[in-house]
């Protein structure tokens, strides 16, 4: 396996989103799934993206790979640049070399995300095939190889297995086998454990976590787990109604959350240290992307929204005292006392 | 396989059984002697047709018989409206100009249709898309017999007289390969056009849902190409319905397309069918139905050890 970052040295920004919009053409009118993400990856490292369910972040992830359905998706607005190169202004013909090749994505479902008439080796040849124009017999060999490295069990018999004769995290496996085969800087896992049991979920985490190590890519983890975020990343990137609403180093997160929803979302864990006691909830639903409140879009869930709220959208700016920690908020200062 | 095959037979010979059963009863309830010779025959011509048919035996007898030749492939009796030939004769003779015409016919259908569904699913919503859905609805929205009756005088009668030769004959036919573009080409063309209509919305539909799964993110991510995503990843995956579609056919292959052959005068077994039920010829109606019972059977079992080879989930056990 080739070791590449985008030739970058660990600490440097390997993908920057910046301003980021999705939007979707519905019959409801435009729904605007993503709109004005920003964030920082750096080379080596791995961003949490956490949020609830239709925050955006999924769509976030899409939009990096352009696996966006277009019509009804589109891209209105903002870049991402990655490797100091603009994706988005790039010809599907030029991403198409990227895609797979230096970014790698694994999806939520491994027990669909596989095609189930070939054989699982193929399908992670034809990955090396298509990038590195590898024969059939030498392509089959890194498949092979890929299988070990992901710790599939005599992965030279497993190599001529059809999907449906594995379990959901073997083909978990067999999807990061895939995106590790022609040695990506950036992998992107959407939710890539929900799916899974519990204990597998932990030996897929470990398993991408010393992929990591070994090659010194960057992941961009989508999750809504915040245990697994805690677990694994680096920085955190909460995501709310189509928005980054905090941004943060993780240790800095959790000691000290500033948003009022991220806030609320780590009230919300079970603590196990006191079993028994009524969880906190956040009240209200995240609202429909097709009409989101003015201003703060969280504000028809904060305790602590104000007339200002409404009026004028809380930007994502870095905190003065704590550095690379930014928080889309007008009431900072009332938000410690949550 | 070999074995499931074998089973999947045995299974299917008590059906079968009971097919020839109802079909001998159904035969043979509006006496078929009367039926042919008329209500005016006398009762000594009537009486010499039943015994020479042995239909005068006991109902067993006659079964037991008629499976024997079934399972010989010995059919003797003479055909009531042809003399001198007898069903096993007819059946020989009708099967190639049948072939000659359903063979090709499928085969180019499916081809067309398979690259047209492709095409259209590939820029779906799109305007080659509706064009080519609006013309699938267009050419299914026509009658067969309409093709019929503009092809040969389109296709045969003015082509010719514009041309001064004979492209294409207007009827009839001879067999061998040479004779084969003269005689059924045109309607070979004009039963793809038919069909193609109904193929093509059906195999957009089938491709269009493949679209939409999983795997075929994966197979984006991972990045390949549009064509590869459609031909190599989708195509496989839609065999199932495409081998289910094509192989309904398959019984008609045998048994010819009965219009076709009544207006393009090819005498393929669609014809001779046709001929024996409206010419109340006994024999060669009771061996012919027994005959399609049997190939759609077949078609059925064959079927399903298609599924096998082009799903490896499909386990034939």
């Amino acid at each position: 396996m080739s070791e590449r970052n985008g030739g970058m040295k660990r600490g440097e920004v390997l993908l920057e989103v910046t301003d980021l919009r999705t939007h979707f053409r519905g019959e409801e009118g435009v729904a605007k799934a993503v709109d004005g993400v920003s964030f920082k990856l750096l080379s080596g490292e791995t961003l949490g993206v956490v949020g609830e369910s239709g925050c955006g972040k999924s769509v976030t992830a899409m939009s990096i790979m352009q696996l966006v359905p277009q019509p009804p998706g589109f891209i209105a607005g903002g870049s991402i640049r990655f490797a100091g190169r603009d994706l988005l202004s790039m010809s599907i013909d030029e991403f198409r070399r990227i895609r797979g090749n230096e970014i790698a994505m694994i999806f939520q479902e491994p027990m669909t995300a596989l095609n189930p008439v070939y054989r699982v080796g193929e399908q992670i040849a034809e990955a090396v095939r298509l990038h590195q124009g590898l024969d059939r017999e030498a392509s089959r060999a890194r498949a092979i190889e890929m299988l070990d490295l992901v710790k599939i069990p005599s992965p030279e018999k497993r190599v001529d297995d059809y999907p449906h004769q594995m379990s959901g995290g073997m083909r978990q496996r067999v999807m990061i086998a895939m995106a590790m085969s022609c040695g990506p800087s950036l992998l992107i896992a959407d939710e890539p454990t929900t799916a899974l049991d519990v204990t597998v979920q932990a030996q897929i985490l470990d398993l991408i976590r010393g992929l990591q190590q070994e090659t010194g890519m960057s992941v961009l983890l989508i999750t809504h787990d915040l245990g697994v975020v805690a677990e694994v990343s680096d920085h955190v990137a909460v995501m709310y109604a189509g928005k980054v609403v905090e941004y943060a180093a993780v240790a800095d997160l959790f000691a000290q959350p500033r948003h009022p929803y991220t806030i609320g979302l780590l009230k919300s864990l079970p603590d196990l240290a006191a079993p028994g006691e009524r969880l906190h909830t956040i009240p209200g639903t995240v609202p429909s992307a097709f009409h989101f409140p003015s201003g703060c879009r969280f504000r028809t869930r904060c305790p602590l929204a104000s007339a200002e709220c409404a009026e004028r959208e809380p930007p994502l700016d870095e905190l003065p005292d704590v550095g690379g920690h930014s928080v889309a908020c007008h009431h900072l200062k009332e938000a410690e006392a949550l | 396989m070999w074995a499931y095959i074998l089973r999947r037979l045995l299974y299917n010979i008590p059906v079968y059984l009971g097919i020839i059963a109802l079909l001998m009863v159904a035969l043979r309830v509006n006496d078929p002697v009367w039926g042919f010779l008329g209500k005016n025959a006398d009762q000594e011509a009537y009486e010499v047709k039943k015994h020479a048919m042995g239909l005068d035996r006991p109902f067993h007898e006659q079964y037991i018989g008629f499976l024997g030749e079934l399972a010989t492939f010995d059919f003797e009796r003479e055909s009531w409206t042809q003399q001198g030939r007898t069903v096993g004769d007819l059946v020989a003779d009708s099967i190639g100009p049948s072939l000659a015409i359903t063979v090709p016919a499928m085969a180019l259908t499916t081809l067309v249709a398979l690259v047209i569904a492709i095409l259209s699913a590939y820029t779906r919503g799109r305007l080659p898309d509706k064009f080519m859905m609006v013309s699938a609805v267009l050419g299914m929205s026509i009658s067969f017999l309409v093709y019929i009756i503009f092809g040969q005088y389109w296709g045969a009668y003015v082509l010719n007289d514009r041309l001064g030769t004979e492209v294409f004959a207007i009827q009839g036919y001879e067999s061998g390969l040479a004779n084969w573009k003269h005689y059924c080409l045109l309607p070979v063309l004009i039963s793809t056009i038919v069909a193609v209509g109904y193929d093509t919305r059906f195999y957009r539909a089938v491709m269009v849902e493949e679209t939409n799964r999983d795997y075929i993110v994966t197979a984006r991510a991972k990045g390949a190409g549009k064509g590869r995503i459609m031909f190599v990843h989708m195509l496989k995956n839609a065999m199932i319905p495409i081998v289910t579609r094509v192989m309904i056919t398959m019984p008609f292959l045998v048994m010819g397309s009965l219009l076709l052959e009544v207006y393009f005068n090819i005498p393929g077994m669609g014809r001779a069918l046709y001929k024996a039920i409206s010419e109340n010829d006994f024999p060669v109606t009771e061996v012919l139905v027994a005959l399609f019972a049997g190939v759609f059977i077949l078609t059925v079992i064959l079927t399903d050890v298609i599924y096998a080879l082009v799903d490896p989930r499909v386990r034939l056990q």
